[in-house]
């Protein structure tokens, strides 16, 4: 027995590294894939409209990606564990409501006190949602279908037939999507800061790696002592707290907020973390991938309208992406089985 | 389900109740508790208000409902074989657009009922091969070609508006049935038909026993010989079919086509069909327990119309129809869980850890 071990040890170690690597590689070729569709699509528009790289340009292109990218983050971190959360934009859009509303008429109210309550209102609702999954151990399409509608329902009870307008906030408030430090918009940057912390928590964490893990066999990560209940209940309440924080940067960029705030969000952000390249299914993906996927989508979004193509092409467009990415991450991780086998095989013989 | 097996025989002995499930196991089906709750919603709404079991009522309920219901239909078998259609309402709202499209540019009523069929057809097909043929997950195709369909819609017309439609189509909307008392919409009749017709396919020939087949385990139903792959696509061809059809009436009874025609319907398709009993995972649920279904979720939200409750709010209600219908069905595994988690407390509090992770497993 021993002896095996031993004759064996030596060929295995750099062949098990090296096919790490090459899964690595494979997985890092995917995010570059996103990068190179970015620039190119930059590059093209650029040409043929200058306007497209003018410093206003950018910072709004910037300022639509961020709340998609928030989003998309929190996405990330229940996608990867094979769940989905359906609810954002109905959670999004109550946050949003009842956390503009907290100004009314109290304009000197601190501004981080309105961010903590968006935060607490999705965090309550990411609860509801993690409960029901973890405990109720109902498939999270289900639950977060129902809590969909559930929310969004409640939502249009409180806020019945009235809104919260521009005039009733604070110009601290309305200003912080506007706020620039050399030429950036400040919730990119807070973005950009909150999405690399959230892809390091994912990557390096114990309890980020796990979502991976129970993501990508639950049944395995469950015989191997991970707490899949714990990881997918926080999975949850951190999307929605997410969700929560990203309905307060809604209110202040949009200033006006009624009941139908973030409807229809759902499917946008999936669509951004899949075209990310984070599995539908659970166990790849990274929180930058998805945060590139949303950076993607906006871009196109605003390329149509710099090049002065009808906005109409822009849902054919991401829809046509979507497909796109899915595939070519089918035919990649097709030829990349194939090739470890193949490696494996040879070892063998 | 296995802690279910082990603990049959810990159980109390129950002779009664355990009798009654042997002698009447309709009563536990989920299609009996789904036809009491609509039952008492019936029962709600004629209490609520006189006009519920009017003619006027029943009517404009199936109008503003039929097309939603009929889309549940193929949605049904298509969650049965295991796999979801999410582009439903972006393909009603694509076959509107071409609809109107076409219309405008003067061409003949029936060539574009052929174009919008083989259109519909063409759609399904497409999210069939992706899925079936490349091998991707139906949840993420679907939400792409939902939003490829969409855009291609919004291509299609752009902002503008079509209603030039003639009126002997647009008094689909108007008319009812021939000798319904008024009461029933063309739309309703169509569901009932196609109701009957997938009905019979799921549950009486042998297709439909090969849907439920893969639903419950793709492997052994391919390797039964059953053309998985094959039938999957069918499924996608014919609810892209209905759901051009559906588009079609949508466009007539509004007499409007216009690019966001059924935009956000395919979650109520889909909450639609799970209150009807089909389990999300597929293999599980019948064409009966849809239709119930869809009579529960209308007739909810026209109670709550009705008694002036705030009728868009009545997404909690419907909602928490939804939350109730896979909680209930999962009651039995609950119960036993609870019954493994209890003694576990009452002894000792360190052993309860491991009991729980034991009570967890799924």
């Amino acid at each position: 027995m021993t002896a095996t071990v031993l004759r064996h040890e030596p060929p295995e170690t750099p062949a098990e590294s090296s096919s790490t690597r090459l899964t690595e590689r494979v997985f890092r070729i995917r995010e570059s894939g996103i990068v190179v569709v970015l620039a190119l699509f930059v590059a093209v528009t650029a040409g043929v409209q200058h306007r497209f790289v003018s410093v206003s340009n950018i910072q709004f292109v910037l300022v639509n990606t961020a709340i998609f990218a928030l989003l998309a983050l929190g996405e990330t971190m229940v996608v990867v564990s094979r769940n989905v959360d359906l609810s954002v934009g109905s959670v999004l859009g109550m946050s949003a409501y009842l956390s503009a509303s907290l100004f009314g008429g109290r304009h000197g109210l601190p501004i981080p006190v309105v961010f903590g309550a968006g935060l607490g209102i999705g965090l309550g609702w990411g609860m509801v949602n993690g409960l029901l999954v973890a405990a109720g151990r109902v498939p999270s399409l289900v639950v977060t279908l129902a809590t969909l509608y559930i929310i969004r329902g409640i939502d249009i009870l409180i806020v019945g037939g009235s809104m919260v307008t521009a005039n009733s906030l604070p110009g601290g408030f309305l200003g912080i999507p506007k706020d620039t430090v050399l030429g950036v918009p400040d919730i990119a940057l807070a973005v950009a800061v909150v999405v690399a912390a959230g892809a390091y928590y994912l990557r390096s964490f114990r309890s980020g790696r796990e979502l991976y893990a129970i993501g990508s066999n639950p049944e395995a990560a469950q015989l191997a002592g991970i707490a899949i209940g714990k990881r997918v209940f926080t999975a949850f309440a951190l999307s929605g707290a997410i969700a929560g924080v990203a309905g307060v940067l809604w209110a202040a960029q949009y200033g006006t907020v009624d009941s139908t705030a973030g409807t229809g969000y759902e499917l946008t952000v999936i669509t951004a973390v899949v075209v990310g390249g984070v599995a539908i299914f659970g166990g790849s993906g990274s929180a930058v991938g998805a945060a590139l996927g949303a950076l993607l989508l906006s871009t196109i979004n605003s390329a149509l309208y710099v090049l002065g193509i009808s906005d109409f092409w822009d849902q054919a467009i991401a829809g046509f992406l979507l497909i796109l990415a899915i595939t070519l991450d089918r035919v990649i991780s097709v030829k990349l089985t194939d090739a470890l086998r193949l490696r494996s095989t040879r070892r063998a013989a | 389900m296995q802690p279910d097996v082990e603990l049959a025989p810990l159980r109390p002995p129950r002779p009664g109740l355990a009798n009654l499930r042997a002698r009447a196991p309709w009563a536990f089906r989920w299609e009996t508790g789904l036809a009491l709750i609509v039952l008492i919603i019936g029962a709600a709404g004629v209490l609520a208000s006189p006009n519920f079991l009017t003619s006027t009522n029943l009517f404009n309920l199936g109008l503003s409902n039929g097309e939603i219901a009929i889309m549940a239909l193929p949605m049904t078998l298509i969650i049965i074989s295991g796999e979801i259609d999410l582009s439903v309402s972006s393909t009603l709202g694509m076959s509107s657009c071409l609809l109107g499209f076409l219309w405008s540019r003067h061409w003949p009523m029936i060539a574009i009922f052929v174009v919008i069929a083989i259109v519909g057809l063409a759609a399904g097909a497409f999210n069939g091969l992706l899925v079936t043929r490349v091998g991707l997950p139906s949840l993420a195709v679907t939400i792409g070609t939902l939003t490829l369909y969409a855009g291609i819609a919004e291509i299609l017309l752009g902002p503008n508006t079509v209603s030039n439609f003639p009126t002997a189509y647009t008094n689909l909307g108007v008319n009812a049935v021939p000798f319904t008392g008024n009461a029933m919409t063309y739309s309703t009749a169509i569901f009932i038909v196609l109701a009957v017709i997938f009905g019979v396919i799921l549950h009486a020939t042998p297709v439909g026993r090969s849907i439920f087949a893969m639903g419950a385990s793709p492997e052994a139903a391919l390797f039964a010989g059953i053309r998985v792959k094959r039938i999957k696509t069918l499924l996608f061809m014919v609810s892209g079919l209905v759901c051009s059809l559906a588009g079609v009436l949508y466009t007539f009874r509004l007499s409007t086509a216009v690019q966001n025609n059924g935009v956000g319907l395919e979650l109520d398709v889909v909450a639609i069909v799970l209150v009807g009993g089909i389990s999300i995972f597929g293999g599980e649920g019948s064409v009966a327990g849809v239709v119930l279904g869809v009579l529960a979720f209308v007739g909810i939200q026209n109670v709550l119309l009705l008694t002036n409750f705030n009728q868009e709010a009545s997404g909690v209600v419907a909602g928490g129809l939804l939350l109730l219908s896979v909680f209930g069905r999962n009651a039995a595994s609950y119960s036993s869980r609870l019954r493994q988690w209890m003694p576990a407390r009452g002894r000792r509090a360190t052993e309860r850890p491991g009991q729980a992770q034991a009570g967890s497993q799924p």
